[in-house]
């Protein structure tokens, strides 16, 4: 394993651990998005919500912290149990308050807490130090589950290969809304957790699957809606201007690579110039230099 | 007293402040940025726009197949920054409050894309920051003597030309809309952290023509080019070779098409370079409809009598 390559290993068990903050001072905003389904924006990735007659559904949990705060936003809501979590992948920043979430809200009995089976393999590998708690209890194989909740067809598709290997995208049929997790953050560059399995063709992939399953209304807008891993609310037209970013970068970074470019050449190359005011970073968890250098081995490390 | 009840009752009927009614059909006037406007900008034409280098490369990279390619481009419509330079028919109504007759909202239908749009006028917050964003943006206004002016959020990116120079969606909208008689202007003010050093300022104007009718626009999108899956057509840096048509086309120093603050300002004029003007005006000089811009002067049709 090359330095780098240890370096983002590093990083990436690092970064999506329970951030060191004050939760004290973060609220829950709730905002209803379409049908039956609520976006949750706190700390952490988003969190989706589904309530109904059958009871309460989430997507993704947050950090452990935020849960009595979840719990008390889904409550606004729905006073019936919680019946589902959805982890859209294994990340901390996703998954940890899924054992809180359960302990406050389960009335109902144990709650199935659903993920792809790389998901799971991923939580409970030797070292992970992720509590048992949050360990998903109802793994999935294959291309995708599906099953009927709260009047409506929920779709869980498997994204191979993308910011991790264990990603989700939550398809909620009737409520026309996606959940789509780490796979698209309009934020900033996408994070590309190499050694979790993640590779810059997955992502692109992945979002052009969303793509695909997203129509717009009239305008080209609205129609069915997009819940990102970190951001605003969006639609179809904000995955096709970031699918595009991903694969323009890709396209040009690969050229490069073709051209026997090193990495430090790249990146002195600057392929991402034109995005870095509205995606890049210098500081912080995610920055340019770090996409780039994900990108790079993502397509020259096979 | 029977006198003094009519006239409080009359005093109260009168708005509060000066409200200028825009409702009508107008007509667009392109005589300013006609070429931009009707056929469409040139590839390469970055002038007059305060850029930063981020916006140049995006639009250096940016290749038009994407429209005819991609087919969630097919339909995308102007944002509301851009919506009326375009085909810009424009048809603008209010909507009243039924119990307190006060003036909810200005509405606007477009020609282009049967684009429409509100303008809040009753005082509502702008949504969080964390709601969606569309083409039109949300849009509130207030009155500022007999000018409204309005301010735009929540915009998605798109483009400030159509040569694929960038708009973010960071980016605030603000217009300020003037009636003189028949004729309204609008003056836009574009200020986007991500992809400009300045604020962009234009104007655009109408006339107002009652008897407009306009048309339905209607837009279905369809792939009509086998491609694989997930194409994004681009230029890689340094391969797009249309950058220097426009220069080339009318005399002007390369550098000066590059756009940046720097050249709008007109003491530009005396450091940009070598001016050579075409020995005769042949493309896009006599706009006078959407259908005779790319007519040299001699060919185009006398006017009808």
């Amino acid at each position: 394993m090359t330095r780098s390559a240890l370096i983002i290993l590093g990083f990436a068990v690092s970064l999506f651990a329970q951030a060191p903050q004050n939760y004290d001072d973060v609220k829950v905003n709730i905002l209803p998005v379409q049908g039956s389904v609520y976006m949750l924006i706190g700390a952490g990735g988003n969190t989706t919500l589904q309530v109904g007659k059958d009871g309460v559904l989430l997507v993704d949990t947050q950090y452990a912290p935020m849960a009595p705060k979840i719990m008390a936003a889904v409550r606004t809501l729905s006073q019936m149990p919680i019946k589902y979590i959805i982890n859209t992948h294994m990340h901390g920043d996703h998954t940890g308050g899924n054992g809180a979430l359960v302990k406050l809200g389960a009335g109902g009995g144990m709650p199935r807490i659903i993920a792809n089976d790389h998901a799971l393999n991923r939580m409970t590998a030797a070292g992970s130090n992720i509590p048992d708690s949050d360990w998903p209890n109802d793994e999935y194989f294959g291309n995708s589950k599906d099953f009927f909740f709260n009047n409506e067809a929920v779709v869980v598709y498997h994204m191979p290969n993308a910011h991790t290997d264990g990603d989700s995208v939550v398809f909620f049929r009737r409520s026309d809304v996606i959940a789509a997790g780490d796979i698209f953050t309009p934020e900033h560059y996408p994070i590309i957790d190499l050694a979790r399995g993640g590779s810059v063709q997955g992502i692109i992939d992945a979002l052009n699957r969303i793509i695909d399953i997203t129509v717009p209304a009239r305008y080209q807008e609205g129609g069915t809606y997009v819940i990102p891993g970190h951001g605003r609310l969006c639609e179809e037209a904000d995955v096709v201007e970031y699918r595009d970013m991903v694969t323009i970068i890709r396209d040009r970074i690969a050229d490069l690579i073709k051209k026997g470019r090193t990495l430090e050449q790249v990146r002195a190359a600057r392929p991402t110039l034109d995005y870095d005011t509205q995606y890049g970073a210098t500081t912080g968890i995610w920055t340019t230099d770090q996409f780039v250098e994900a990108v790079y081995r993502s397509l020259s490390e096979k | 007293m029977r006198g003094l009840l009519l006239a409080v009752m009359i005093a109260g009927a009168l708005p509060a402040f000066a409200q200028v009614d825009f409702s009508g059909e107008w007509a667009p006037l392109y005589h300013e940025d006609g070429p931009e406007r009707l056929p469409g900008p040139e590839l390469g034409d970055y002038t007059e726009l305060p850029i930063n280098d981020a916006a140049r490369m995006r639009a250096d990279s940016y290749d038009a197949d994407r429209i005819s390619v991609v087919p969630e481009y097919q339909c995308r419509p102007h944002g509301a920054d851009y919506s009326m330079r375009g085909l810009g028919n424009l048809r603008i109504w209010r909507e009243y409050d039924e119990s307190t007759q006060k003036l909810i909202a200005f509405h606007t239908h477009l020609l282009a894309w049967d684009s429409e749009r509100t303008i809040y006028m009753d005082g509502r917050p702008h949504p969080p920051e964390y709601a969606d964003h569309t083409w039109q943006g949300f849009s509130t206004g207030v009155w500022e003597g007999n000018m409204l002016t309005i301010t735009t959020t929540h915009l998605k990116t798109n483009y400030i030309r159509r040569n694929g120079v960038p708009r973010s969606d960071k980016a605030t909208l603000v217009e300020h809309w003037y009636r003189h008689g028949d004729y309204l202007t609008v003056v836009t003010v574009i200020t986007d952290p991500v992809f400009l050093t300045e604020p962009l300022v234009r104007s655009d104007n109408w006339f107002l023509d009652p008897g407009q009718a306009i048309g339905v626009f209607g837009c279905e999108y369809a792939p009509e080019v086998p491609r694989p899956t997930g194409t994004v057509p681009h230029h890689l840096p340094g391969t797009n070779s249309f950058l220097h048509e426009f220069a080339d086309w009318y005399g002007l120093p390369y550098e000066a098409t590059r756009g940046g603050a720097e050249t709008l300002y007109p003491e530009y004029r005396s450091r940009m370079g070598k001016y050579t003007p075409p020995a005769k005006c042949d493309r896009y000089c006599t706009c006078t409809t959407l259908f005779n811009c790319n007519l040299a002067p001699a060919n185009l049709a006398p006017p009808p009598r």
